[in-house]
């Protein structure tokens, strides 16, 4: 049987993500020849919708309200609710990103319905939907379906294809202007430290410094080589925890997951816990000092070498090619 | 003010995963708090400290559990509760009405947690919990204060921060880099050894069984595929520097 499915589609500083369009393929493969209708909050440049129905949505909603301009718990709660009490979908899917985890448990409480997050993949047999999520930050893979009530899953970025846009496709859009009320959390101030940086969690190519980067100095050569690449820059818990850099560039069971198709670890030894958030890259490089290193273990391609020589003559041989 | 602190025991995360019979084996494995769970309890405690309260830990979990809860009031907690009633064991959507049940028997200020559990990593407990708790949540925080009565934090999105407020009571999620979790002083360790842990089963909690049954199940588990070593480059660094953009572009194909 053919199924209903509702995505929530998502922009970042105004420009749709492309997780959206990823979730918009596991949707088109569990719709099995139903409608895939996808809704976006707040007010955008536009376009989005045209994009939507390139990449397989049937319908799209577009949801305004001066309240929805913003990402607010209550304010995306409730007008995700009156979207899905006008679609009344047999399935959900939202990018496993900061709104996805923070939205999708709350309304799937709401809806008392289960559901997976973090899904790397999926399974669909007519009516039988299967998904593959990673635990222990990948040292396993469980496959997990929903036993009763709707399909609802959160699709972790960066894993699953994105359809070849279909020109010819037109989507149906309606605007719907949301009620909402009562905002229990109010933002005061955003700072925002991640202008013109690539998120690590979406990066393509990822350059990640560990202990042997020595100082918040030494990471000047790992964002020359990113700058190059276009690549966002990682690091390693000793790396935080000795204080080289923010936490939010933790890359290991505690801290981010990764799967660029190209991570290239300069000073990372390779513990368990690292090689957990890494080890599914494409591709790993490595740079390290030490040949026993267990990061080698890993490694598609490795040099034995001290990073502060290798990485800036990497940066300079990159430079060449990439005219 | 009345605290409460969810914590849940995990695998020590420099364990490596095995298959027995197409479960993960867990004999001689290493347990620890999830760590995200620790900012929260040092969070919880730091708090209590500042402000005044008392706080409450519960986890949902089998009798090993019970060395999660021994930390937590040595390191400060005043009340230990374990619910280890397997019929009450399930997915997110179970352990969520279970701790709800548990969270209104009493009327908490505050409820703190990790974002997420670095073992199934779903992230979703604790915005559950304050939905059917009709309470409002924040995420991901990297930091926490009161100011005149208000709940003051600010909140990771993706390395942005957003500094939030909002009225008690509140359920708010640890991200790292909220705090440095403490050790235990060996008074302390002392101290919590003669604390009673409170045990709770769904008798207690009043709980149907049937209502709260898993709405999600495991179908199968497989380990990855080892990732085979591959090569390690030679020659002098320059050779091998320009070796390395060639498999790049040419045999990998990751950078065109």
């Amino acid at each position: 049987m053919s199924k209903n499915v509702l995505v929530v589609a998502e922009r970042r500083d105004g420009v749709l993500r492309n997780v959206s369009l990823e979730v918009l393929s596991a949707a088109r493969k569990i719709a099995n020849g139903g409608t895939v209708t996808a809704v976006v909050f707040g007010k955008g440049p536009g376009g989005e919708a045209q994009q939507l129905a390139r990449h397989g949505a049937d319908r799209v909603y577009v949801v305004t309200n001066e309240e929805l301009n913003a990402y607010s718990t209550d304010a995306y709660s409730q007008a995700f609710m009156e979207v899905f009490s006008i679609v009344e979908p047999d399935a959900v899917l939202i990018g496993h990103t900061a709104t996805g985890r923070d939205l999708a448990p709350r309304v799937a409480a709401r809806l008392n319905a289960g559901l997976i997050s973090d899904c790397t993949g999926l399974e669909v047999n007519g009516d039988d939907v299967v998904f593959i999520r990673p635990v222990y930050a990948g040292k396993l893979f469980q496959k997990k379906r929903v036993k009763e009530g709707i399909i609802f899953a959160t699709i972790r970025p960066n894993n699953l294809p994105v359809s070849e846009p279909d020109t010819g496709r037109n989507a149906e859009v309606t605007e719907v202007r949301a009620q909402i009320a009562d905002i229990r959390t109010v933002i005061k101030e955003v700072v925002k430290k991640t202008a013109g940086k690539v998120d690590l969690t979406e990066a393509k190519i990822i350059v990640s410094g560990g202990r042997g980067v020595k100082s918040a100095e030494g990471f000047k050569p790992l964002y020359e080589l990113a700058e190059v690449l276009g690549a966002a820059v990682g690091a390693s818990r000793a790396a935080c925890d000795a204080g080289y850099c923010d936490y939010s560039m933790q890359v290991g069971q505690t801290g981010k997951v990764v799967t660029p198709d190209l991570y290239i670890a300069c000073g990372i030894s390779g513990a368990v816990q690292h090689l957990a958030g890494m080890s599914n890259s494409k591709i790993i490089v490595a740079i390290n000092k030490d040949p026993d290193a267990p990061i080698f273990k890993v490694a598609d391609y490795g040099i034995v070498g001290d990073l502060f020589e290798v990485v800036p003559l990497l940066t300079e041989e990159f430079k060449k090619v990439l005219v | 003010m009345k605290i409460l602190v969810l914590l849940k025991q995990t695998f020590d995360t420099e364990e490596q995963i095995e298959l027995f019979d197409g479960e993960v084996n867990e004999n001689g494995v290493k347990y620890i708090i999830n760590p995200y769970d620790e900012y929260a309890l040092e969070e919880a405690v730091a708090v209590k400290e500042k402000y005044g309260g008392e706080v409450t830990a519960v986890t949902v979990g089998p009798d090993r559990a019970e060395s999660a809860l021994r930390h937590a009031l040595a390191v400060g907690v005043d009340r230990a509760i374990i619910v280890n009633d397997e019929s009450l064991f399930g997915d997110e959507y179970t352990i969520s009405k279970v701790l709800a049940a548990v969270a209104k028997q009493d009327s908490y200020d505050l409820i703190f947690c990790g974002h997420m559990a670095v073992d199934d990593g779903a992230a979703q407990v604790g915005p559950r919990l304050a939905e059917e708790l009709g309470i409002p949540h924040i995420t991901t925080i990297t930091n926490f204060e009161i100011e005149d009565g208000k709940v003051k934090v600010e909140k990771d999105v993706e390395g942005d921060v957003e500094v939030i407020e909002a009225d008690m009571p509140v359920l708010v999620t640890a991200q790292q880099g909220l705090n440095e979790p403490r050790y235990p002083s060996l008074p302390g360790i002392m101290k919590a050894k003669k604390k009673t842990i409170e045990r709770l089963e769904a008798e207690d909690l009043d709980i149907d069984i049937e209502e709260i049954a898993p709405k999600t199940e495991i179908v199968g588990q497989y380990l990855p595929e080892r990732k085979k070593a591959g090569k390690v480059l030679k020659g002098d660094i320059g050779e091998q520097v320009f070796e390395l953009v060639e498999l790049l572009r040419n045999e990998a194909k990751v950078i065109i």
